[in-house]
């Protein structure tokens, strides 16, 4: 296997362990609650920029919530959406891929019609529809973006199902009398897991951008939790006057999807995976 | 080549065919969808009007028949809020879109394949990893924060462009900057590792033991046949962006067709939700369409087949 | 009869792998100079280091390159451009990728010699269809106007030495140039080659790893091993006195009808060819070599054993069957 050790997998392994902690641990240490409003406390800029205070690292928000705290429970949705996001869709991906590539034929067809179903339907548009529609919720968003985000689990699983199904380790999986459930399990399954892999985390950077895009169109995670796309739309009204109140949670945004992309193009270039849409 | 573009196109109808009644379901998802209209506050008898008027009471199956054969000869039916015709709204607003999309495409080319062809180039140098990088950071920018960075910039700190509206070409500036940045980073990409592999074949040695220039052996040679799949692609990159303008149009108040989709999912106008998804999806397949016999074309190994 | 390209001391690198050591070899106007090999033994490294059309991790250094009396070692690239496919062409073993898919054979065939000469487009297209002619490619009119793929593997090949004599170069560079063909085409393009040479008065060096191609074409033979020119001479010189242990169970590989018995296994050489890594010394068949002694680790003497024959061993073998 090529080496991990690159620079740029490095920083980006870094920053998705940095952002996991503080998500996980972030919010009990910040010594203030994400919800907690005070209208005294209004739009304080962060500690560095004039006016700021050590009390509120990064200020407050026009509701006077901890801008940090807000952050770092953001942070914890993101990862959250993200994860759930393409467990769904992994799920549903590969077993369509894997059933396309190891039977080929009418099956495959089918697998290749719904693929191309799915690519000429606009994400966007349609999850917000549909939250739009039925209403926000952390549920709906994670469900709706499962069901959406399907297609590259499916393209790459498909793929390289073909490429092994006829190897000599599979035919002699077939000469043992095993069945074609337990041949994708135990022989396909764990032999293109590497190349899923590298889907999941490209996978995960882009839901998180899309919850992001929804939340921002106040049509993804309903308020008053601090979804960072949320905090960015909340925070536009005062965008020209204190521009960091967009500043900070973009950079966040842009910090971490850049981070998870950095681990999956290591990740594709130490498997050798193709990812073209 | 002519059972190939007859092929192609069968399948597209049917593709089509599928997203309508996707797009139909969608609409009915939020369960009745004369109470969503009708609003909060409003009486038992209302709801029963607004049912009749809009022919919800009839069963689901005929609303779709209905729905589908109007639809196909280009009749969406009446937006309840708009109260007009929904083609009307849709033609109106298209050119916005389209305008959007092609300002967005032509940055996202002229930018995406010099950086691409010159990673390529010096591959494994400087230049080749801040391509890579650049990418990589187009990839992970958040389009609608990247619009509200470029009002801030250009238009309060620099005054030179207007931050929101549509009117002049002015407008499309800054969106179509933000709308080149979502299709940069896989256009580059495609047109690095093309070049790449045409720089490294055969024939691009051939060239060389003939003799040729460098420039005629990179800008003829190599870029010929590297560049046919990025034309393809390039194709299929416009129905992803027109499809993706939504979020930018809303950012900068732009009143194209993805506009009109947010304001009208914001009010439940799902004759115009359901219109969009269709109209949208069918370009893309269009176009998806229209890449593919591109590179039929382009490649002449396929030209003959 | 004199030389058009002479070698010396060629050396080329890859990082630290040591693809060609001592290139030694004369390649005279009007003659076949084949380089014989196995694959790996650095044969095509050496032609495309004569090219200077290396990949761009790969360096060359030689004592001298002295082409049509000139050292083109020095030579800008520029200067290299205005030779190639000029004064010296080189035709390469894969016909189906070497020409590029997206243009038709005309363009190809003409861009070459517009590139070198003063011509005009139907200047250029006539020859084309003069030389298509020549190389035997027939309905060269409606060829011109074909792209490869519509091409058979034989027909590409044909282009491709088309291509190679638009400006008539002095000295044609041919890498395996069969060895993709079937064997009825391969006889034809060999045939078409050796017709050249007298035609024309080309210099053709022949890089292969078949010894019936060597026997049937070549004037003078270079044997290659590891990257090293291990014994080189004309033709009929080598294969009746083989002086160096490679060359020997080179030849003994090949079986020739009526000398082998039936039965009896065909000779093999036993072991590999080994990766040579920067620094290495010594004679580098010596790990495979039963007549290899002590002085074998040392740097190997060119022994002169015969006219234009030259071998590089510690231990040649001086008359047939007998060891020095």
């Amino acid at each position: 296997m090529p080496r991990l050790t690159q620079a740029s997998f490095v920083i980006g392994l870094g920053i998705v362990g940095v952002v996991l902690i503080a998500a996980l641990f972030g919010p009990w240490l910040s010594g203030h609650d994400a919800f907690a409003q005070d209208l005294n406390a209004r739009l304080i800029p962060p500690v560095w920029m004039e006016g700021g205070s050590t009390k509120h690292l990064l200020g407050t928000d026009q509701l006077g919530r901890d801008y940090l705290t807000r952050l770092l429970y953001g942070a914890r949705i993101s990862l959250f959406i993200g994860v759930l996001t393409v467990i769904t869709s992994g799920v549903i991906g590969t077993s369509l891929g894997v059933l396309g590539g190891f039977y080929g034929g009418r099956i495959d067809d089918a697998v290749l019609f719904l693929i191309t179903c799915r690519l000429s339907i606009p994400v966007v548009l349609v999850a917000l529809a549909v939250v739009g529609l039925i209403g926000s919720s952390l549920t709906l968003v994670v469900a709706t973006l499962g069901l959406l985000l399907w297609d590259r689990f499916a393209v790459v699983a498909r793929a390289t199902t073909m490429q092994i199904r006829s190897l000599d380790y599979v035919n002699a999986a077939w000469c043992s009398g095993s069945s074609p459930l337990a041949i994708m399990r135990d022989e396909i399954l764990p032999n293109i897991a590497s190349h899923l892999m590298v889907v999941c985390t490209l996978e995960i950077a882009l839901a998180i951008l899309l919850e992001a895009s929804l939340s921002f169109l106040g049509l993804g995670v309903p308020p008053p939790l601090p979804s960072w796309g949320l905090m960015i739309a909340e925070g536009k009204d005062y965008m020209f006057f204190s521009a960091w109140v967009i500043m900070i949670p973009g950079l966040a945004l842009f910090t971490l999807v850049l981070g998870i992309n950095l681990v999956g193009d290591g990740l594709r270039r130490a498997f050798g995976t193709q990812v073209i849409k | 080549m002519i059972t190939f573009i007859l092929r192609r196109t069968c399948l597209a109808l049917v593709v089509v065919l599928t997203v309508m009644t996707l797009a139909f379901v969608l609409t009915r998802l939020s369960g009745d969808l004369a109470i969503s209209i009708a609003g909060p506050g409003s009486t038992q008898a209302d709801v029963e009007v607004i049912r009749k008027a809009y022919g919800l009471d009839r069963p689901v199956l005929v609303q779709f028949y209905d729905w589908t054969r109007l639809a196909l000869t280009g009749d969406f039916g009446s937006s309840f809020f708009f109260k007009d015709k929904v083609a009307t709204l849709i033609a109106q607003r298209m050119p916005v879109t389209l305008s959007l999309g092609f300002v967005g495409l032509a940055l996202a080319l002229s930018i995406s394949l010099p950086l691409g062809i010159l990673a390529a180039l010096y591959e494994n140098t400087w230049i080749d990893r801040t391509a890579t990088m650049l990418a990589m950071i187009g990839q992970a920018m958040p389009s609608f924060w990247l619009g509200l960075l470029l009002m801030i910039v250009f238009g309060l700190q620099l005054g030179w462009l207007p931050i929101s509206g549509t009117g002049s070409w002015e407008h499309y500036v800054m969106p179509g900057i933000v709308l080149a940045f979502t299709a940069i980073p896989a256009l580059t990409r495609l047109m690095r590792s093309g070049m790449i592999d045409a720089l490294s074949s055969d024939y691009i040695r051939t060239a060389r033991a003939k003799g040729l220039s460098r420039s005629s052996i990179i800008f003829k040679h190599a870029l010929r046949n590297a560049a046919i799949p990025v034309v393809s692609i390039a194709a299929v990159q416009l129905g992803f962006m027109l499809g993706g303008s939504i979020v930018i149009e809303t950012v900068f108040a732009l009143h194209g067709v993805g506009y009109l989709a947010w304001e009208s999912i914001s009010k439940n106008d799902f004759p115009v939700v359901q219109a969009v998804v269709l109209v949208l999806a069918s370009l893309y397949i269009g176009l998806t369409l229209v890449s593919d016999i591109l590179n039929a074309l382009l490649d002449p190994r396929l030209r003959g087949a | 009869m004199s030389a058009i390209l002479e070698v010396e001391g060629l050396a080329v690198r890859f990082g630290p792998t040591q693809a060609v050591r001592h290139a030694h070899f004369t390649v005279h106007q009007g003659e076949t100079h084949c380089i014989v090999g196995e694959s790996g033994c650095g044969k095509s490294v050496t032609s495309l280091a004569i090219m200077n059309l290396l990949a761009r991790n790969g360096h060359r250094h030689a004592q001298k390159i002295i082409f049509a009396g000139e050292d083109i070692q020095a030579y800008s690239d520029r200067q290299m451009e205005e030779i190639r496919g000029n004064r010296m062409a080189m035709i390469f073993q894969e016909p189906m990728t070497s020409l590029n898919p997206s243009y038709t054979i005309g363009s190809q065939l003409t861009e070459v010699l517009r590139r070198h000469r003063n011509v005009s487009q139907a200047e250029a297209e006539a020859r084309a269809m003069a030389l298509m002619a020549r190389v035997g490619i027939t309905a060269p009119a409606m060829r011109l106007r074909q792209y490869p793929h519509q091409l058979s593997g034989g027909l590409r090949q044909r282009v491709m030495i088309a291509m190679a004599l638009m400006c008539e170069p002095e000295l044609l560079i041919a890498d395996e140039p069969t060895t993709a063909l079937d064997v009825t085409v391969q006889a034809q393009i060999l045939r078409l080659l050796a017709e050249l040479k007298q035609e024309l008065g080309l210099g053709i060096l022949l890089i292969t790893h078949d010894l019936g191609i060597v026997a049937r074409v070549a004037d003078h033979v270079s044997v290659m091993y590891a990257g090293e020119v291990i014994e080189s001479g004309r033709t009929a010189d080598l294969f009746a006195r083989p002086a160096h242990p490679y060359t020997r169970g080179l030849i003994d590989c090949v079986p020739v009808p009526g000398k082998i018995k039936a039965g009896e296994p065909l000779g093999s050489i036993p072991g590999t060819v080994p990766v040579m890594k920067e620094g290495f010394q010594g004679c580098a068949f010596r790990f495979r070599c039963a007549s290899a002694t002590d002085a074998c680790t040392q740097d190997v003497p060119r022994h002169e054993i015969g006219a234009q024959h030259h071998v590089l061993c510690h231990h040649p073998v001086t008359d047939k069957g007998s060891r020095a």
